[in-house]
């Protein structure tokens, strides 16, 4: 064993396999992520969904774009795509329709999924492609050297808004709810439990779903926004989550600072026919299916 | 624990027990597990991995505490810490 130091007292025992060590790709860790990211936390709560729910693994697919939150298709191990910056729901969407009996879930980033690659977001959740989106905002580009993104708040440092941010950014359950996801939530990194239960409720549920987890970056977005380290970004999490889940849109806006809350829950649960469902019914309408 | 009253199953609901173990190599000392641990069973130690990260420890007098509710598990960003169900 390669721990040196101090006595014996206290000295927690040497465990030999985690127990998602199956679902990961262990020969891969430890990961890349900074010390206090929430990426690993995150990616955590979806191990343990995908083990929860009764879709075998061997259906389940996980698709990334490009950047930190990026990485997380190659740290599970499932069926997995590390896409083009943007494009993971386009090829989402066709792995989908191709083997409809694919559970497709895309988890990516706030710059990838919703810069870049806005465009496809916007047009499968209007057709309600059956696939399910993860999205990890920390309010910046994480791996570029924390840039402004589409969710940085209004005031914000990061490397390109060295005066505050003066944009204002998405707000994404009302994007995501607006455009026709049929499941729209958001957690934070430190509302594991709740996000696991979410994340299953996903998987299972037929439509597009949307989830939004507020993640410390502590290198790219914490420390220049005195969110602090990791720890002390969850410590406000803590401090500033309100759980409701019949909010407002307005109230669903991050701020990320002072006494604004940060708005958590379940917002939306519905239903709405699949892409696959309504070309069905359009078939058989018009003779060209049995 | 004091209860004002004493609950009248209180001898057949058990608190469960839980039994910590850590991958020290995979730890990076951010101390999630240790703040956010609802019995307070972990600290930072002294002892640090061939990172040079501090390795959480079991805190004085609490190496009875853990009651396996998992939390540490879940919220530790490197798949480092876990509990299984003790004795
Ligand atoms: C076509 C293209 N443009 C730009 C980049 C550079 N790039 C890599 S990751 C990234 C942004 C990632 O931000 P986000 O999706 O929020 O991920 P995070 O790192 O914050 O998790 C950019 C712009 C690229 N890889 N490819
Ligand atoms: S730069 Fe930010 S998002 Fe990327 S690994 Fe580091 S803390 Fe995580
Ligand atoms: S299982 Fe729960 S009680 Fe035990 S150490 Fe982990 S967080 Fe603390
Ligand atoms: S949460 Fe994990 S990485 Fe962080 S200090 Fe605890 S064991 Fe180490
Ligand atoms: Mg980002």
């Amino acid at each position: 064993m390669s721990v040196k130091g101090a006595g014996d007292e206290g000295r927690i025992e040497t465990g030999e396999e985690h127990p998602l060590d199956h679902i990961l790709r262990r020969d891969r860790l430890p990961h890349i992520w900074c010390p206090g990211c929430g990426l690993g936390s995150a990616m955590t709560c979806f191990a343990q969904a995908i083990e929860g729910v009764d879709i075998p693994l061997k259906k389940q697919v996980l698709l990334s774009g490009i950047g930190c939150t990026g990485r997380i298709a190659g740290y599970v191990n499932v069926d997995s795509y590390h896409t083009t910056h943007g494009r993971a729901i386009p090829f989402a969407t066709g792995l989908k329709i191709a083997n409809p009996e694919l559970c497709v879930t895309v988890f990516s980033g706030d710059g990838d999924l919703f810069a870049i690659g806005g465009n496809h977001f916007l047009h499968a959740a209007r057709r309600n492609v059956d696939i399910n989106v993860i999205c990890v905002n920390n309010f910046n580009y994480g791996m570029t050297g924390g840039q402004q993104g589409p969710t940085t708040p209004v005031d914000a440092k990061t490397t390109t808004t060295r005066y505050g941010s003066f944009e204002h950014p998405f707000n994404l359950p009302y994007l995501a709810a607006a455009t026709g996801a049929v499941y729209v939530s958001r957690w934070t990194t430190l509302h594991c439990r709740q996000l696991e239960k979410s994340m299953e409720k996903a998987l299972q549920k037929k439509g597009f779903t949307f989830i939004e987890i507020i993640s410390p970056c502590p290198t790219g977005f914490g420390r220049p926004n005195k969110l602090g380290e990791g720890l002390e970004e969850l410590r406000y999490y803590r401090e500033k989550s309100v759980i409701k889940n019949d909010a407002s849109w307005d109230e669903m806006d991050l701020h990320m600072r002072g006494e604004e809350p940060i708005v958590v829950g379940d917002f939306v649960d519905t239903e709405r026919p699949t892409y696959l469902e309504l070309e069905e019914q359009m078939l058989r309408k018009r003779g060209f299916m049995k | 624990m004091k209860y004002w009253r004493r609950p009248l199953d209180k001898d057949e609901i058990k608190t469960p027990k839980g039994h910590i173990y850590l991958i020290p190599d995979r730890c990076k000392g951010c101390g999630f597990c240790i703040e956010f641990c609802p019995k307070g069973v972990l600290e930072e130690s002294k002892e640090i991995n061939k990172k040079g990260y501090h390795l959480p420890k079991i805190a004085d007098g609490k190496e009875d505490d853990c009651i396996n509710c998992n939390f540490c598990m879940l919220i530790c960003p490197e798949f480092a810490i876990y509990t299984e169900e003790g004795e």
